[in-house]
């Protein structure tokens, strides 16, 4: 593979990591919370496309105006699943949750296929983002570099959320203990919808980029990224912020690097990827980032 | 200040207290002691609004406890050192501290009260931007104390501060107990450590299996032959 060729990939993986990453960030940010692992995040990705969809093509939003109506739309149904699906049963043991949410992402699903209707549909991009900016040798897609540049804005504005805003101490604190964040006088049902919020409205922006990429949207989409930045949100710790974005950008990585390295091989690149991942927990069973068991107070 | 009547609490069909009656006056310090399992951390909690009581009230200035979420309790000025200190170990010891000051908009104030919480416990200050989990037990303890503090409490609620420390440090933590006092905070004190809880309070309770078995002066009940036998080890 040659320089330039291999930059484009490189870039290419990059951006699909900040996609996959952020979508893990959601799983990290309700784990780290409640310790529930959110099977219906995938699908509320999903939902977001949508969102979008028909506020551009239904309502004839301008693009900009359908994105932003499409993330709060995402941000609400992140509480209202919370509020439905999760809060009645917190008081339970956690399987319950947990089955809930498997039982969401089924709902969900099934929802879009009644509602918006199993065939794909197109999501609609800008002119700005078809473009190809070829610098001597390399050709990169824009939409490549929107993603990594508002990926990385997302970070750093969630980064201010959690380390510079009370809400974002509160979080952190939820994550050790709810009574004594009671004690502290922080609503803990509060904290939770708005931490549901801020992983929905990750989805529902790496969405947008997502559905940049490939532009066919469908009723089951969102489970492919959904069990990918699942897999991500494992392997780099899950609960761990950092370890979910470094998660989700290893496996944008190999996702498009293995392929274009051994283009031979392609077939098996699951396979390989899998037994890459496994290899990874078998020596840090807790993810990279992930707490030790014993660390928690 | 604050008076508990008739007060029960269940764990399910667990009767943890049964009917207690008690009272804390403004400026004093009252002890709470009792074994293991007596219902002194049920008691504490009840009162925080973190357990909710079944029957009874708890009355405090113009409020009814009972009818109150936490926050609006500690609002109010009570906060509780829990049992086991419960710091955020992967919080600061500065972002531990903020976080006692959870509700509190006044900037200048909580500046000033962390400048007193570091002048009690100078400790604090050497450890500010250290992971809260990596400090030693004591560390802890003044920790949980000094948060506790930034909410800028009138009554403060003790659970069994002196578990699990060495015998130095227990004496530190009832004196500085005495300290805050001192400094026109009202405490009720869980024990199980009932020499120094008695020593140190004007009047206490004794709590077995969720009622209220005994009260009296700190004076009386170290004098009070049952309670040399059951709590003092004679
Ligand atoms: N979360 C709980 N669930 C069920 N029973 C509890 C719970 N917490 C305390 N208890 C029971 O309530 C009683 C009083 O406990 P507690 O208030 O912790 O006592 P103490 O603080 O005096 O040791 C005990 O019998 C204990 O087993
Ligand atoms: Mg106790």
């Amino acid at each position: 593979m040659g320089w330039s060729l291999f930059m484009q990939h490189l870039v290419n993986a990059i951006s699909l990591g900040f996609v996959f990453g952020l979508v893990a960030v959601g799983y990290a940010l309700v784990y780290g919370v409640v310790k529930l692992v959110n099977f219906a995040h995938g699908d509320v990705f999903m939902m977001a496309a949508y969102f979008m969809f028909y506020a551009s093509v239904l309502f004839g939003f301008p693009w900009l105006a359908a994105v932003i109506f499409g993330v709060v739309m995402t941000a609400l149904l992140g509480v209202g699943i919370e509020k439905v699906a999760y809060r009645p049963l917190r008081k339970y043991p956690r399987i319950n949750s947990l089955v809930s949410s498997i039982g969401m992402s089924f709902l969900l699903q099934n929802f879009a296929v009644v509602v918006f209707g199993g065939i794909q549909r197109s999501f609609p991009v800008p002119e700005m983002m078809r473009k190809t900016i070829i610098l001597g040798e390399v050709r990169i897609q824009a939409v490549s570099i929107y993603t990594i540049v508002f990926s990385i804005l997302m970070v750093l504005l969630l980064t201010f959320i959690l380390q510079k805003t009370k809400i974002g101490l509160a979080m952190r604190i939820l994550s050790t203990d709810f009574d004594t964040a009671r004690l502290m006088g922080i609503n803990v049902d509060n904290t939770i919808s708005f931490t549901f919020a801020l992983g929905s409205a990750l989805a529902a922006v790496s969405a947008v980029f997502y559905a940049l990429r490939y532009p066919q949207i469908f009723p089951f989409m969102g489970q492919y990224p959904g069990s990918r930045a699942f897999i991500a949100a494992v392997v780099g710790g899950i609960g761990s912020i950092k370890g979910a974005l470094i998660g989700g950008f290893l496996l944008g990585m190999l996702t498009v690097l293995l392929p274009a390295a051994f283009p031979e091989y392609s077939g098996y690149r699951e396979a390989l990827i899998f037994a890459l991942l496994v290899i990874v927990l078998v020596f840090k069973p807790n993810g990279l980032f992930g707490q030790e068991a014993g660390e928690k107070a | 200040m604050l008076e508990i009547t008739d007060l029960h609490v269940y764990y399910g069909g667990i009767h943890a207290i049964k009917g207690i009656s008690m009272k804390v006056e403004e400026g004093r310090i009252i002890s709470l002691i009792g074994a293991n399992g007596a219902g002194k951390s049920t008691t504490l909690r009840t009162i925080c609004g973190l357990k909710e009581a079944t029957k009874g009230s708890i009355k405090y200035e113009d409020a009814e406890l009972t009818k109150l979420d936490t926050s609006e309790i500690v609002k109010r000025g009570i906060t509780m050192v829990p049992e086991g200190r419960r710091i955020f170990p992967n919080l600061t010891t500065y972002e531990n501290l903020v976080a006692g000051a959870y509700l509190r908009k006044d900037k200048e104030e909580m500046r000033k009260d962390l400048e007193y919480i570091y002048g009690l416990f100078p400790v604090l200050k050497e450890r500010e931007t250290q992971r809260a989990g990596t400090l030693s037990g004591g560390e802890q303890q003044m920790l949980a104390i000094g948060r506790a503090l930034m909410s800028k409490p009138k009554l403060l609620l003790f659970d069994e501060p002196s578990l699990g420390l060495a015998p130095v440090l227990v004496k530190e933590v009832f004196q500085m107990i005495r300290r805050i006092h001192n400094d026109g905070v009202t405490i009720l004190l869980v024990e199980q450590n009932a020499y120094e809880a008695l020593k140190l309070c004007d009047y206490g309770y004794v709590l077995e299996t969720g009622s209220i078995v005994l009260q009296g002066t700190g004076k009386e009940l170290l004098e009070d032959e049952r309670v040399k036998k059951a709590y003092l080890g004679g």
